[in-house]
């Protein structure tokens, strides 16, 4: 009895050291990114470059943007990488991020049923948009504070639509990621707007194609951020920078570029000399 | 551990137990002694297992007192029972009767060596490694026996143990109950079997509806009961 | 992991990743339950052999408990071990110890309500024996919790079934960091919000095959002890 127990002692202990932090796993950082970047599978691509150079494990949270900047103002990820300038710049201005580097763009584009009931292939966005409210078909919309949700909002306000009030059962807000949101249109037959990225490695398709893109307005663009070490001491700030460092040298911003599914280059690197 | 004193003499006084509105044992006063098997008998509901249990310590009277050697209720230290159906642990039989010694604490060393012994007075020694939910009733009950002499006890309490046992079952059972006797401890017994009862006793506790009735040494009981009740029930009439 | 291979090509093939996250989802749901189960066990028989003001509410807490849902405790956990929350310095937010933490508290009501009602059903059948062989309260719990091994084994199995099924605390507290702390349940998820479905419910019949095959060993295991010790 006494040797079952203590076989079963060792079994458990052995369980729970597997499971307890290695201490190898300390040249590591957390990035709190968007659900957008990381199922475009650029992270995939980009990290082993990185830690191939620099021995750094970067271990990315993947939420909305909204999500991804709370996570950060907590203090439990060393670094942003989101891609809304309005909510970056708010965070910054909250002391809570040392400095923003612009890093790369995409695009939006708004993505309908192949028969295209609406009649919205041609326009530009904002007509879209409009048409869409006026015929209230079904309008799939993120919900949950991300960066396409943020650029949605906006585009809707340039549309001249007052989102809040005018929408009704046609507009369906589902708080959920890219990729439930092109389902969720899949299976009612309705319109989305999706960043390229997503949809260029989304496969359940079905019978959704693109209807509106290449306007300016649906200009996406990506920005990183060290969380401000004096907020969290806790924040590993070299390893950190030395990630940001990377993604807007000449080396990384030659990775993003190198980054294409089916031939296609998903982001556009545009990080300036300086920070702004 | 052995307990400093005695539990004997094992003294009721007055000793009456309700249940709700009724009164199970009603004012009954009995004194156990050392000596020859006293056997407990009468009809059923007569408060037999009852009886048993507040002279093992397992109930409480709700009336009257209870001494053991002169001292209140303690650790039943030098008491053991055995009860109708025995429960047995789910391990070996050899086990079961480790655990009795580990619990009367037997010190670790000796715990085998010592279930050998019982297991070997007992007659289960072939069945050492066998899983004890597996005996038949009656080697059950020669295992719970092994159990409660694990206890190296003074009183040896047994409430109708062969009542559910063939002929034979009873026979092995009744010679190691009569062994124990002769070694010295003191057995009380209920049983409903009068055979069983010329078998073993040495005295006679009669009861009937919670009250001692008669008692006597076990051939006068028998042969010439003083009281109408224990005529009725010796002669096999129903005493209600 | 690939996303142009089909699970079972996955298996086949060996792919590193899936097998990495195989053996996480068990290394966490396997440690939750051996943690919950030496915090559970003992309370569930303390409770099932003590009386005291206030049991039966607890013990009625505790089977409503068997149903905290595992997004709540996670969040929970998340909040406690925040950088800004009060045990945010053990910095184990989005490591695996965080997330047999939250499985461990999902799953300890449920061993401990199931073993409270084994308990207390096996020791109205010893109550008497124990007693009469002087058995101390130490001693009743370890022996009515041992022999109460078989229908113990299956509050466990219930224990494993809810840990490795559940997708909430773990995407929560884990972060569904790829290579780190993904498990078979945030993987589906990830796979069907990616909108690879057929990847997805493959990785979902992998999962299922895996807790058949822990409560089938289980099984064996009982068999085999039955066999020694009844």
């Amino acid at each position: 009895m006494a040797f079952r127990v203590s076989s079963l002692a060792l079994v458990f202990f052995g369980l729970i050291a597997g499971c307890a932090p290695a201490v190898a796993q300390d040249r590591s950082i957390v990035v709190a990114s968007t659900t957008s970047t990381q199922d475009s599978g650029l992270f995939g691509y980009l990290l082993p470059i990185f830690k191939a150079k620099t021995n750094i494990e970067v271990k990315v949270i993947a939420q909305g943007t909204g999500q991804a900047l709370d996570t950060a103002r907590r203090g439990d990820a060393d670094v942003v990488f989101v891609h809304a300038k309005s909510q970056e710049e708010k965070f910054l201005a909250e002391g809570f991020g040392v400095k923003r580097f612009d890093v790369m763009y995409n695009d939006f584009v708004l993505i309908g049923p192949k028969g295209d009931p609406a009649g919205l292939k041609g326009s530009d966005i904002e007509t879209a948009l409009k048409t869409i409210q006026r015929l209230a078909v079904p309008f799939v919309s993120r919900g949950d504070k991300s960066g396409t949700h943020s650029a949605e909002l906006a585009l809707w306000k340039q549309a001249g639509v007052d989102i809040a009030t005018a929408k009704g059962p046609w507009y369906r807000e589902i708080g959920q990621g890219m990729g439930a949101a092109l389902n969720t249109a899949d299976a009612m037959n309705g319109y989305v707007l999706s960043d390229r990225g997503t949809w260029i490695s989304f496969k359940n398709r079905g019978d959704l194609e693109i209807v509106v893109e290449g306007d300016k307005r649906l200009f996406n663009q990506y920005g990183v951020m060290l969380v401000n070490p004096e907020k969290y001491p806790s924040v590993k700030k070299e390893l950190g920078q030395a990630f940001v460092d990377w993604l807007v040298s000449a080396e990384g911003q030659a990775a993003i570029a190198g980054y294409k599914i089916d031939g296609q280059q998903l982001f556009f690197p545009d990080a300036e000399k300086k920070g702004s | 551990m052995r307990a400093p004193s005695s539990d004997l003499p094992l003294v009721l006084d007055e000793v009456s137990l309700q249940a709700g509105a009724t009164a199970i044992l009603d004012r009954l006063s009995l004194t156990i002694t050392p000596g020859a098997p006293t056997l407990i008998v009468g009809p059923n509901g007569a408060g037999k297992t009852t009886l048993l249990r507040l002279c093992m310590g397992l109930t409480a009277p709700s009336t009257g007192r209870i001494t053991w050697g002169g001292h209140a209720a303690g650790a039943p230290a030098r008491r053991a029972i055995l009860f109708q159906r025995p429960v047995m642990l789910r391990r070996s039989v050899a086990a079961n009767v480790t655990y009795a010694l580990a619990q009367a604490g037997t010190p670790r060393n000796q715990r085998a060596r010592r279930a050998a012994a019982l297991l070997e007075r007992v007659g289960l020694s072939d069945l050492a490694q066998r899983p004890a939910r597996r005996l038949s009733g009656g080697e059950q009950q020669r295992l719970a026996l092994a159990r409660a002499l694990a206890r190296d006890p003074e009183i040896l309490l047994l409430d109708e143990p062969t009542a559910n046992l063939d002929p034979a079952a009873t026979r092995s059972v009744e010679e190691i109950v009569l062994m124990a006797a002769q070694s010295g401890i003191k057995i009380v017994m209920a049983s409903h079997d009068l055979g069983q009862v010329r078998r073993l006793a040495g005295d006679v506790v009669f009861l009937v509806r919670g009250t001692l009735c008669e008692q006597a040494r076990a051939a006068d009981f028998l042969d010439h009961p003083t009281t109408p009740e224990a005529a009725a029930f010796l002669r096999g009439d129903l005493v209600i | 992991m690939s996303d142009q291979l089909s699970a079972w090509q996955l298996i086949v093939s060996g792919d590193a990743a899936l097998f990495a996250i195989v053996r996480l989802s068990l290394a966490v749901s396997l440690s939750a339950v051996a943690l919950a189960a030496l915090v559970g066990m003992p309370l569930g028989a303390l409770l099932a052999l003590t009386r005291f003001p206030g049991r039966s509410a607890l013990v009625v807490l505790l089977n409503a408990l068997m149903g905290l849902p595992p997004v709540v405790v996670g969040l929970a956990v998340y909040l406690l071990l925040s950088r800004s929350g009060p045990l945010g310095a053990m910095g184990i937010l989005f490591t695996p110890m965080a997330m047999v933490i939250a499985q461990t508290i999902l799953i300890v009501p449920i061993i401990a309500a199931l073993t409270r009602q084994t308990v207390e059903d096996l020791w109205a059948e010893y109550r008497d024996e124990l007693t009469a062989m002087d058995v101390s309260p130490t001693g009743r719990m370890t022996t009515l919790l041992w022999d109460a091994r078989h229908s113990l084994l299956t509050a466990l199995l219930a224990g494993f079934g809810r840990a490795a099924a559940e997708v909430g605390a773990v995407m929560i507290v884990g972060g569904n960091i790829d290579g780190f702390t993904r498990t078979m349940t945030t993987a589906v998820a990830l796979e069907t919000s990616k909108g690879n479905l057929p990847l997805a419910l493959g990785l979902g019949l992998i999962l299922v095959a895996i807790v058949l095959t822990v409560n089938a060993a289980a099984w064996g295991t009982r068999v085999w002890s039955e066999r020694q010790a009844g």
